[in-house]
């Protein structure tokens, strides 16, 4: 996973709370066996007309120039939500989308989001409504984040966001999480042993 | 102080306590599909690492299994590739697979219970969000994004912060024909579904534990649309019944040792919950999506909300552009909505029991013509029950297609869609946009809803039929 320290991009506002998985990458979609392409279904029925994807929805803001390059995503309450399919964050990644901001996100979405160095900004509803604000005066204004400082700055305004310290060094680091685990082994084992004893009916060979 | 079901089963589970950072639990039970582990495996591969206990881990194929035909070449080359790669994958690390044809086959939610895989305390994943279906049973279970099953397959264990804690008590008895779908969709619709984010929710009260293990498993199931990763309820001598002789479950003093233990599992009285709802079993009636969000819903007796009426100005754009896509008025009764498609099954309703009550309720009635009814039943177990118990004859005599088991139309995965613009009364859990098929429109209800809404063409009080 490539590290994530501070990114600066043109942000798309996705006016919509809810945005499900399904609506993010559709199901037919899903059928590849490895993570790669998944960018051009990116939102598929909200950006195509037709089902091919061979029609543009010129009402969609990526459609529309300069959104075409945004890598922050500025959206609604309860992002994400609906399955665990991590072809969400690899199509949101593969599209070049590096930031995403909205008052909430789905439990695993998140989850999935930190893995593949997504980062996700919670702010608060009212500073949502003053992103929107901004981005809807300004047509192509860019937004940063900073990571270390844990801060989004938009023109002349700075909003600071919490993130708990492992996921924040996760992506500092780019950290191999299994790798990470795995230098607890000995923990694990351990563990394993204890079972053995304690609950001998989850122990199958 | 004492302890909440989900703190002992977390306590119990810790390989690394860190104290309010980041832990790691310990995972009991690995379920795994064809279409969130192909990359997972693979990366194991690229890293050279194996999965520690492949025992532990079951896998089957679900997703984008044909559900017309067991015949694997006549299903679309894209699904065949994923069900090949899972095959070989499961070969290769030694993990158990119920594949296509295996007569065990099924809803990996389904198969789990069934086969006694599923059992108190565990903790339980897969990548599938719906996996909060074990709960049921008392255990942690909760669905994970492809990079966590590779990190489970790789250690047995997960990354874990700890979840905030509320409890749900339904007290009182259902009127007739209230199902526990109508609990869950009535749950939905008061707390949202972002309500339950960052929490795991603890069902309770007299009339949980009234209720039979298919209909808590399909409570818990949708704790994933009230937004929460997980759902539980603690387990009892109807857990324990359910359970007791699967192929799976503990025998002789194991059985006696698990029980001990799973007796001490309940959530303590004087446990502290984040939060609190109550909610009365008599307020509860036939409940019915009426948007492209599980929340938006209301009880069969309403009419079609007007946008205009909610408050929030996202919330009612939110209406606004649900309704526009649903293509209905505000103002429009529940019960005048006509239908094109039925789907019964998936992993919310496609057990024995929701089988047997659609069933009851179409016998000596037909299929209204022009409408297409679907049964797919969640595994290949279930099917063989009910064809042991005449149901498929029931179905079919009465109109309806008999399928195999698969997740079918809840998803639209494989072959089983909604066409643009056609209209589903469905037992499934997502009324998302495109969920069944492009274009498709999904409302969702009990199995019992779904079945009269077959017959009369149109959704329909189920009390008319139950009386």
């Amino acid at each position: 996973m490539e590290p994530f320290k501070t990114h600066t991009g043109i942000a798309a506002p996705l006016d919509r709370v809810n945005v499900d998985t399904d609506a993010i990458i559709p199901k037919q979609f899903l059928k590849k066996i490895d993570k790669k392409g998944f960018g051009q279904h990116l939102f598929h029925e909200l950006r195509y007309l037709d089902y091919e994807g061979t029609k543009e929805n010129p009402d969609f803001i990526l459609n529309n120039e300069p959104y075409r390059k945004s890598t922050v995503l500025l959206t609604r309450d309860n992002f994400g939500c609906g399955s665990s399919r991590e072809h969400a964050p690899w199509a949101l990644d593969d599209y070049g989308f590096k930031v995403i901001i909205a008052p909430s996100f789905a439990d695993i979405f998140f989850n999935n989001c930190v893995k593949n160095g997504i980062l996700l900004v919670q702010l608060k509803s009212k500073e949502i409504d003053e992103l929107f604000d901004y981005v809807q005066k300004n047509k192509g204004a860019k937004i940063s984040a900073d990571l270390p400082s844990q801060t989004v700055t938009a023109g002349n305004k700075k909003y600071s966001f919490k993130i708990d310290d492992f996921n924040k060094e996760c992506l500092l680091k780019g950290l191999d999480s299994i790798g990470w685990t795995l230098q607890f082994n000995e923990k694990i084992a351990t563990y394993e042993d204890k079972i053995q004893s304690q609950r001998p009916w989850l122990v199958r060979k | 102080m004492g302890k909440t079901l989900y703190e002992k089963i977390w306590e119990d589970h810790l390989v690394r306590d860190s104290q309010g950072d980041t832990a790691i639990i310990y995972i009991d039970l690995h379920l795994v599909h064809e279409v969130t582990s192909p990359q997972a495996f693979s990366a194991l591969r690229e890293t050279q690492r194996t999965v520690r206990a492949p025992h532990k881990t079951f896998a089957t194929v679900d997703h984008n299994v044909s559900t017309k035909t067991k015949d694997i070449t006549k299903v679309d080359i894209t699904a065949r590739t994923q069900m090949d790669t899972l095959s070989k994958n499961c070969k290769d690390f030694g993990v158990k697979l119920y594949d296509f044809t295996d007569e065990n086959q099924g809803i990996v939610h389904v198969i789990g219970p069934e086969q006694g895989l599923t059992l108190p305390g565990m903790t339980i994943v897969c990548g599938d969000s719906h996996t909060a279906t074990h709960g049921a049973f008392g255990s942690l279970a909760f669905g994970i994004g492809t990079s966590e099953v590779e990190h489970v397959l790789a250690t047995q264990t997960l990354q874990q912060n700890k979840a905030k804690t509320m409890l749900i008590t339904i007290d009182g008895t259902l009127k007739s024909g209230i199902t526990s779908k109508d609990i869950i969709l009535k749950i939905i619709g008061l707390i949202g579904t972002a309500g339950g984010t960052g929490y795991v929710i603890e069902y309770a009260g007299s009339t949980i534990r009234a209720l039979s293990m298919e209909a808590r498993m399909t409570i818990c199931n949708m704790s994933i649309e009230a937004g929460a990763r997980a759902g539980m309820i603690a387990p009892d001598d109807v857990t324990f019944s359910y359970i007791q002789g699967r192929d799976f479950c503990p025998k002789g003093k194991d059985w006696d040792k698990a029980i001990t233990y799973w007796k001490t599992l309940p959530s303590d009285k004087d446990a502290k919950f984040d939060k609190v709802i109550r909610i009365k079993a008599e307020d509860i009636t036939p409940m019915v999506t009426w948007g492209t969000s599980p929340g938006q819903v209301i009880g069969i007796d309403g009419v079609i909300p007007d946008p205009e009426s909610f408050k929030d100005p996202v919330e009612r754009s939110a209406a606004r552009s649900a309704l526009a896509y649903m293509d209905l008025q505000p103002g429009t009764k529940m019960s005048d909505i006509k239908i094109d498609k039925v789907f019964i099954g998936s992993c919310t309703n496609g057990r024995i029991e929701d089988l047997r009550a659609a069933a009851q309720l179409v016998i000596g009635r037909r299929v209204l013509p022009g409408v297409t009814a679907i049964v797919v039943p969640g595994s290949g177990r279930v099917r063989k029950q009910a064809e042991k118990e005449g149901l498929d004859k029931i179905f079919t005599t009465a109109g309806f297609e008999w399928r195999f088991a698969g997740c079918s139309m809840c998803l639209g995965m494989n072959d089983d869609q909604l066409k643009k613009g056609e209209r589903c009364a469905s037992s499934s859990n997502r009324n998302f946009e495109g969920r069944q098929g492009p274009g498709g429109r999904t409302h969702l209800l009990s199995p019992e809803m779904a079945a009269v809404a077959a017959i009369e063409g149109k959704i329909t009080d189920i009390r008319e039929y139950v009386r």
